[in-house]
């Protein structure tokens, strides 16, 4: 299982071809990245390293000898049967759950115990739910500026200002004044979007932000994703959308009972999975 | 095949049928649409028909509206005034005499302007802070909660209190605690910062000290024990001081209830189990005539004080369980929503949590309020005279004695209640609408 981490640090190159990516804008999108680009942007700056993390509830071992490197601005995918932990693995990354045994590095603040710590870390890392958790009593607007004012002690007029823009980004500005049990869920999902990139994160954290969606409220909140990805911005997904996963990620995960079971770039991960278990699982997903 | 269709005159809005409007509509939709409701109308309106007239009759068509004594309210058979054979109804002369004892209770004649000023700016700034549209809601909570208290305080004792030596003595022990408290956390778990948590506790410290200083200056004004409260003073003082602070510590002992800390969760749930298993005059009894006997000679605890903080430690046990069902209907992704965004559990609590936990109770929460409103008559068993107590107390006065006279009274003392409780039921309406109507689907 020391093979995860080696082979995340391997994947680098492909890292750094995608990450690229932001540098060109939007022309080079389509365009499949070019060897010549490989050396130019990546950083090499480590946004999140997990290693041999482990994480019980109670007796049931969830996470085992979980090692994981995500450089800044790398997308990652992670997929894998319900049930395999995905959503356990990046909780703790933002300690909504705690882990046990192990090492959590995130902007290079260790995940412990200290309170000051998880804020600071969860101020760096937003998070967007598969159910959306927008608070129902606040209107959107209010939703978006409600941590920039309390949490960053941003003025009221300033969070709005920001508020305002991320909506625009995520298309419903119009909506800013209604209130989430008003919107349908689509929108909902992108304000939830918008209202973490609100608090200027520099990692996102998505939980299956697509699965509670009909399927033509999917691709607008995706797009609002693969735009996100092409910014730059670092990325955890746990998603199925497979599609999503080949147009952007660098790096897709396959979980299985609390392991991860492969990691490789998407051309590769898909083309030419390695482990049975993988094979079995794409086998079932992409048919 | 499509059918050629032009409209050549446009059709006239038209009134909806008579069934659907009006009198006749409402009454076929409402009271007449099934045979059950049919039976259901008949038999309410004869309970109606039972109470009504008999009430209308007594308090008003029979009442007696002048008189200088009781014997106005009497027939003359029965030693009265009142011509034989005519229906006595209400003594209301009778009410008029005791208004203010009513209202104030021994309190002395020439001071009872102070109870006046008290009620007067409790209602004036309370009313503001009721209608949604008026500004300044945070100053004027600020005042109400932080200042009005120890102003009705001073102006109902007037003052002067004695604040002994244990009373500092206190206030130095809770600031070496404090300090203690904000050196360990800081050192252990680094959630707080020494600087900013010495200043509240400065703050806290001196906040308790001007507290101290303002209640023992001596302001000139006669000092009026607290026996000599009654009426609707002591029925007021008892219920808003138990309603605005169990409210607080009931929401803590929800928060402590529901904790992940061992320790919070024991002792909310001893306290909370405690005290909802004890009877509130139990509560009462003991706070008067118990507690005297495991307090030292000489310390002495004014009787209306041990009421309030009986009364209050009770309903906070019912509040506390209240706010808890609250609570349990948040999922748990509005926490982790809240979380993720990097609020503090105390952010998290107070403006996503709470606010939604309370709305949904609020029907609860003023159940309980109201239950408390009554509950205040029973510090009768201790000595104390609320509203009820004082008309009581009134029927055994030979000048307004008449057979008409206890009715009368206790007719009285059901629409005072009444008018307050039915108040606080309809604001409470009126808040949930309102509240409901920003995020109704
Ligand atoms: N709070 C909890 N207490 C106990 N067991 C839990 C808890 N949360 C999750 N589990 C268990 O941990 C395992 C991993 O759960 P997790 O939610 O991470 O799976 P997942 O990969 O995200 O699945 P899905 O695709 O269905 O969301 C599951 O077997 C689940 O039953
Ligand atoms: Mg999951």
């Amino acid at each position: 299982m020391a093979e995860a981490p080696k082979k995340s640090s391997s994947k680098k190159t492909s890292t750094k071809k995608s990450a690229t990516k932001k540098s060109n804008g939007s022309a080079a999108r389509a365009a499949e990245p070019a060897e010549t680009q490989v050396k130019m942007t990546v950083s090499d700056e480590v946004a999140i390293e997990i290693t041999d993390m482990h994480k019980w509830y109670g007796d049931f071992h969830v996470l085992k000898d979980i090692s994981l490197k995500v450089n800044k601005g790398e997308r990652i995918v992670i997929c894998g049967p319900s049930g395999s932990g995905k959503s356990t693995l990046i909780r703790c990354i933002n300690r909504l759950e705690e882990h046990q045994k192990g090492k959590i590095l995130v902007e290079n603040i260790e995940l412990t115990n200290d309170l000051k710590k998880i804020d600071e870390i969860r101020r760096e890392v937003g998070m967007v739910f598969q159910h959306f958790n927008l608070f129902p009593h606040l209107s959107i607007l209010e939703n978006c500026t409600l941590a920039p004012i309390w949490v960053r002690k941003m003025p009221k007029k300033e969070a709005e200002e920001i508020a305002m823009h991320f909506l625009e980004r995520v298309r419903i500005p119009e909506q800013a004044l209604k209130y989430p049990g008003q919107l349908s869920g689509g929108q909902q999902q992108r304000v939830a979007i918008a209202r973490s990139l609100c608090m200027n994160p520099k990692i996102m954290l998505f939980d299956e932000p697509t699965s509670a969606l009909d399927p033509e409220m999917i691709k607008e909140v995706l797009d609002v994703m693969i735009t996100l990805a092409h910014e730059g911005m670092t990325m955890l997904c746990v998603t199925h959308e497979m599609g999503f996963a080949r147009e952007v990620a660098n790096s897709v995960i396959f979980m299985d009972e609390g392991q991860i079971i492969e990691q490789n770039e998407p051309e590769g991960f898909f083309n030419n999975p390695q482990s049975d278990r993988t094979k079995l699982f794409l086998s079932q997903i992409l048919h | 095949m499509v059918q050629n269709y032009v409209r050549t005159k446009m059709s006239p809005d038209m009134a909806p049928p008579a069934t659907e409007t009006g009198i006749i509509g409402w009454v076929m939709k409402n009271l007449l649409s099934s045979w059950l409701s049919v039976v259901l109308t008949v038999f309410g309106a004869y309970v109606i028909y039972l109470i009504v007239p008999g009430v209308v009759e007594f308090a008003i068509v029979n009442a007696i509206w002048v008189g200088k004594d009781g014997l106005d309210c009497r027939s003359i058979a029965d030693g009265g005034r009142v011509q034989d054979g005519q229906a006595i109804g209400a003594c209301w002369p009778y009410v008029q005499a005791y208004f203010s004892q009513f209202i104030y209770g021994r309190y002395p004649l020439e001071e009872r302007w102070r109870v006046d000023i008290a009620m007067f700016v409790g209602v004036v700034s309370l009313i503001p802070l009721l209608i949604p549209t008026i500004p300044y809601k945070r100053e004027n909570a600020i005042f109400l909660l932080g200042v009005y208290p120890f102003l009705v305080t001073i102006l109902l004792t007037g003052g002067n209190i004695g604040i002994g030596n244990g009373a500092w003595g206190f206030l130095a022990i809770l600031m070496v605690l404090g300090v203690g408290f904000v050196v360990f956390q800081a050192k252990t778990t680094q959630s707080i910062q020494i600087s900013s948590g010495l200043k509240i506790v400065a703050a806290i410290g001196v906040a308790i000290a001007i507290v101290y200083l303002a209640l023992g200056f001596d302001y000139g004004m006669l000092d009026v024990e607290t026996p000599l409260w009654g009426g609707l003073l002591v029925t007021l003082v008892v219920a808003i001081t138990g309603i605005v602070a169990s409210f607080p510590i009931g929401i803590i002992l929800a928060l402590g209830r529901r904790s992940e800390m061992p320790v919070a969760r024991l002792v909310s749930v001893i306290f909370i189990e405690f005290w909802r298993g004890v009877p509130l005059i139990t509560v009462l009894f003991m706070s008067s005539v118990m507690l005297p006997l495991f307090l030292p000679e000489g310390v002495q605890f004014d009787k209306l004080l041990r009421v309030l903080i009986g009364v209050t430690l009770f309903s906070a046990a019912y509040m506390a369980e209240t706010v808890r069902g609250g609570l349990q209907a948040i999922s748990r992704g509005q926490y982790e929503g809240a979380m993720a965004l990097g609020l503090s559990f105390w952010q998290m609590m107070g403006l996503i949590i709470l606010p939604q936990a309370l709305k949904l109770v609020i029907p609860g929460i003023v159940n309980a309020f109201i239950g408390l409103f009554k509950d205040t008559t029973l510090v009768l068993i201790v000595g104390l005279f609320d509203l009820l107590g004082q008309v009581q107390a009134s029927f055994t006065d030979p000048v307004w004695s008449s057979p008409a006279t206890s009715h009368t009274g206790y007719l009285f003392a059901a629409m005072v209640f009444w008018v307050f409780c039915f108040g606080m039921s309809r604001y409470s309406i009126f808040m949930e609408n309102l509240l409901h109507r920003g995020h109704k689907r």
